[in-house]
């Protein structure tokens, strides 16, 4: 029995008698938000606000400075995985074996193992076949010493079209998910909701150029997930605000949305434990593939996303006038209010 | 809200289980499922990244589409001009079009000649009333044909096609298992081989248009002087694929062409013992090489592949039976190569590779092994989570999210939908974002309970209330998933694809399973108290 099927067993067991303890009811509550919480979120904006703003200029300047680490997705060129037969790669010969091919400089990493080497040649002049050329000079310089784990090589005009289809996907879904949430609520909820989503975006590209992760077809992956995520949480905290405004007809606005926010507060760190402790079992364990993907998506989800919702989401409402009709708006919204009693 | 009419119940768990049950094959062997009824053998497919595998996109050359159609609309104006005895000069082909000069006095005549030449797109169904061939009149007498955008897309599209049959009787000669080949936008098309390690010959097959022509050599011309372009119009100079010689000045006139070609296959020549390709042709072709070989009786002919001459042997007697062989200095693998290529047909138009993607066998059993762990571990940590949070209700959750991760399964199979690795991921997060829908509701109830609400009133107040914000925040993340299925591929798409079953899953069992578990327990147990 492997260690890796000791633990799932153990912690499977572990799984059992929480159930049964749980279901006799001898579990002491664990309480990670007292019930009654009455945070002024809505006075921090005086600093939430100077520093997202601040934050988001950072990202932007380290996008045109440091730029995104292009992966061969968008940039195109060869990227291969090998593992050396022998047990141990020998980078110094490799990367003279491969210097001498004449395809301009070619990267190589070691990774994981002693054995593994991530190989990057950059895109060729002379278009497509010019690509398929260098992977096969390459392969036969390196023959049989070692196993071809990964091979991906991406042409020009691909490369182009898989940049242009992502931003368009991205562009896409802001419009679709605005669109949605103006017919769900008012405008402004749909407009605050949008900048909440542009700052995620902005933040977490910045965060990219600074990591150095590649940035590929994944990535984009990641960004709309974060999205998706960052949004939901939003959303929650936005129909708990619609709900309050049709309730409390006369509460001051900053009162209304730390009300709304601190009633929603448990849920939302509850949740987001719950996904990150999802998300720290594919960093951990999820092997290297996937690892740029999840450490993306750690950033974006569980520091950007939440912070976000709280501090920019709601508090935003207030300079898009969110609630300053409410008085006129009376007639209107005690109908529906009695068909929801 | 707490009240299931038993019907309603039976309907709910029936669904649940049925969706279920879609996912029992991916557990048996395939061999096994095999013998099953037809409907109940739709399982998961591991992608190329889990199970190994190449996947290349091939792209069709649309300037030589272009340039093929450019040159017979050339050759037809040629003909039409002279059945019609109009002086004409410079006819030639300049950038996206071909151009004539005529009398002015001919121009109308001309003009209606050659719009006679256009052909409606789409052959006679087509009823955009569009025509392949644009005829201009440019002034000075100078005609301008061209062909304009949408008959130049219906033409990639039909060389599209051709060359996706081609490409399947090629790929499948190599004898690889369920092979995918599709259409990719307008002139693309994905070939994806799983458990193929290294795809150099998969793409050496490809990359050649194996167009095959018999034609006769002009030994007239000595080779030195046709190099330096001093050629008689009705020849060219062609290169040999294996020099020396370095290539034979052979007649435009093809005797027989490539289609006419019904078998091939490698053998080994009888007397010599080397590798060679023996062909048959079909009676059409037999024709045209018997009258051609009885003409031409002691003088070379060439065998000509993609423009190169493989071999230019003299003809010793008439060739009748139609039949014969190729023998060029071949490998054992070249020949058999050469006899799938002869097999399988000439190429409409050339094909490159733009994008290859492999990913060997061991990587691909360490992703699953690796996505497999994370999972899991990923999963029970949720699961501790809550029930250390929730308790009783901890384990409501818990069973809802069982429900649901097996439905993920169930319709994925359904769907004989792909798993990736980052599809893996994909449903790790669905746990995560699963349990959200159990903690909105839990939160909302203890908030109700909080407000002075009785057990069974905050309960169903709770349900009433979050389930709307349930809705509300899923339907976000879905249009993120849709979004994302559209504009990616492979691994990606497979991301999209858990993720928005994952989406539809946990909004299914919020609203009820994870209500039915609570009801049944409040009718059991008329609580007191809530343990939330």
């Amino acid at each position: 029995m492997t260690t890796t099927q000791l633990v799932l067993i153990s912690l499977g067991v572990l799984i059992a008698v929480l159930t049964v303890v749980s279901v006799l009811g001898l579990l002491p509550s664990l309480r990670i938000v007292p019930d009654d919480t009455h945070f002024d979120f809505t006075q921090f904006r005086r600093i939430s606000f100077p520093i997202s703003a601040t934050l988001s200029i950072i990202a932007i300047v380290l996008f045109f400075t440091h730029g995104l680490n292009f992966g061969i997705d968008f940039r195109g060129g060869t990227l291969m995985e090998v593992r050396a037969k022998s047990g141990t790669a020998d980078l110094a010969q490799m990367r003279t074996t491969l210097g001498s091919l004449g395809l301009g400089e070619v990267q190589l990493q070691q990774f994981g193992g002693a054995a593994d080497v991530l190989l990057r040649v950059a895109e060729q002049p002379g278009g497509d076949k010019a690509q398929q050329e260098a992977v096969d000079k390459v392969r036969a310089a390196l023959g049989d010493s070692v196993e071809y784990r990964r091979v991906e090589v991406v042409g020009p005009r691909v490369s182009g079209e898989l940049l242009g289809w992502g931003m368009a996907g991205l562009m896409l879904a802001i419009i679709a998910i605005l669109v949605y949430l103006w017919f769900r609520f008012e405008w402004q909820f749909a407009l605050g909701a949008m900048i909440a989503n542009v700052h995620d975006i902005v933040l977490t590209i910045g965060f990219m150029s600074i990591s150095q992760v590649d940035f590929d077809l994944t990535s984009i992956a990641a960004l709309l997930t974060i999205l998706g995520y960052s949004l939901n949480d939003t959303v929650v905290i936005y129909d708990r605000i619609r709900e309050m405004l049709r309730r409390y007809k006369k509460m001051p606005m900053p009162q209304l949305l730390n009300e709304s926010i601190n009633s929603t507060l448990s849920r939302s760190i509850i949740t987001h434990l719950t996904v990150t402790l999802a998300l720290l079992a594919l960093l951990l364990f999820g092997g290297h593939a996937i690892h740029s993907f999840t450490a993306v998506m750690m950033f974006g989800v569980v520091l950007v996303g939440t912070y976000t919702s709280i501090f920019i989401a709601a508090p935003i409402l207030i300079y898009l006038g969110v609630g300053e009709h409410r008085e006129d708006a009376r007639e209107e919204a005690a109908p529906a209010k009695k068909n929801k009693a | 809200m707490l009240y299931f009419t038993r019907w309603k119940a039976l309907g709910i768990i029936l669904t649940a289980l049925i969706v279920c049950l879609f996912a029992v094959p991916n557990f048996f062997p395939e061999a096994r499922v095999k013998t099953w009824p037809a409907w109940a053998q739709r399982r998961l497919v591991l992608g190329l990244d889990l199970q190994g595998g190449s996947s290349l996109q091939l792209e069709v050359d649309s300037n030589y589409v272009k340039k093929e159609k450019l040159d017979q609309i050339r050759d037809d104006v040629r003909r039409v001009l002279r059945e019609a005895k109009i002086v004409y000069t410079g006819l030639v082909t300049k950038g996206d079009a071909v151009e004539v000069r005529v009398k002015d006095a001919d121009v109308q005549t001309t003009l209606a000649k050659l719009r006679d030449l256009a052909q409606p797109i789409g052959g006679l169904m087509g009823s955009s009333g569009q025509r392949d061939i644009e005829v201009a009149d440019a002034g000075g007498g100078l005609i301008r044909l061209s062909i304009p955008e949408p008959a130049m897309i219906d033409r990639l599209r039909k060389t599209i096609e051709q060359s996706i049959q081609i490409v399947e009787k090629r790929v499948n000669e190599l004898g690889t298992v369920e092979p995918i080949i599709q259409r990719q936008g307008n002139d693309r098309i994905l070939v994806q081989v799983p458990g193929l390690q290294d795809p150099t010959h998969l793409k050496e097959l490809l990359g050649k248009t194996a167009k095959m022509e018999f034609r006769m050599v002009d030994p007239s011309v000595p080779l030195d002087q046709a190099q330096q372009g001093g050629l008689p119009p009705d020849t060219e100079f062609l290169p040999a694929a294996t020099p020396p010689p370095p290539g034979y000045v052979v007649k435009k006139q093809v005797l027989v062409a490539g289609g006419d070609l019904t078998d091939a296959q490698a053998t080994f020549d009888q007397r010599t013992n080397e590798p060679v390709v023996s062909f048959k042709f079909n009676t059409s072709g037999a024709r045209k090489f018997a009258q051609a070989t009885q003409e031409n009786v002691g003088l070379p002919f060439a065998i000509i592949l993609d423009n190169k001459v493989i071999s230019a042997p003299v003809i010793r007697e008439p060739i009748t039976g139609g039949q014969g062989q190729i023998s060029g200095s071949f490998t054992v693998q070249s020949a058999n190569d050469l006899a799938i290529l002869l097999r399988a047909g000439a190429l409409p138009a050339p094909l490159t590779v733009v994008e290859e993607r492999t990913v060997g066998p061991g990587l691909g059993q360490d992703s699953i092994e690796k996505g497999e762990l994370a999972a899991y571990v990923g999963s029970i940590m949720v699961v501790v989570f809550m029930l250390l949070t929730y308790r009783l209700f901890g384990v409501f959750a818990n069973i809802a999210v069982c429900i649901n991760v097996a439905m993920i399964f169930g319709l994925l199979s359904l769907l004989s939908a792909t798993l990736t690795l980052p599809g893996i991921a994909g449903i790790v997060l669905t746990v995560g974002i699963a349990v959200d829908s159990n903690v909105l509701i839990y939160e909302r109830i203890r908030e109700e309970l909080r407000g002075g609400r009785s057990p069974i009133s905050a309960i169903d107040a709770g349900f009433k209330r979050a389930l709307a914000t349930i809705l509300d925040s899923n339907i976000t993340t879905f249009i993120a998933a849709a979004v994302l299925f559209m504009i990616g591929t492979g691994p990606v798409r497979g991301f999209a694809v858990t993720l928005g079953i994952g989406i539809i899953t946990t909004v299914f069992t919020a609203f009820t399973m994870t209500r039915l578990i609570v009801a049944w327990w409040v009718q059991w147990k008329r609580p007191k108290t809530v343990p939330i």
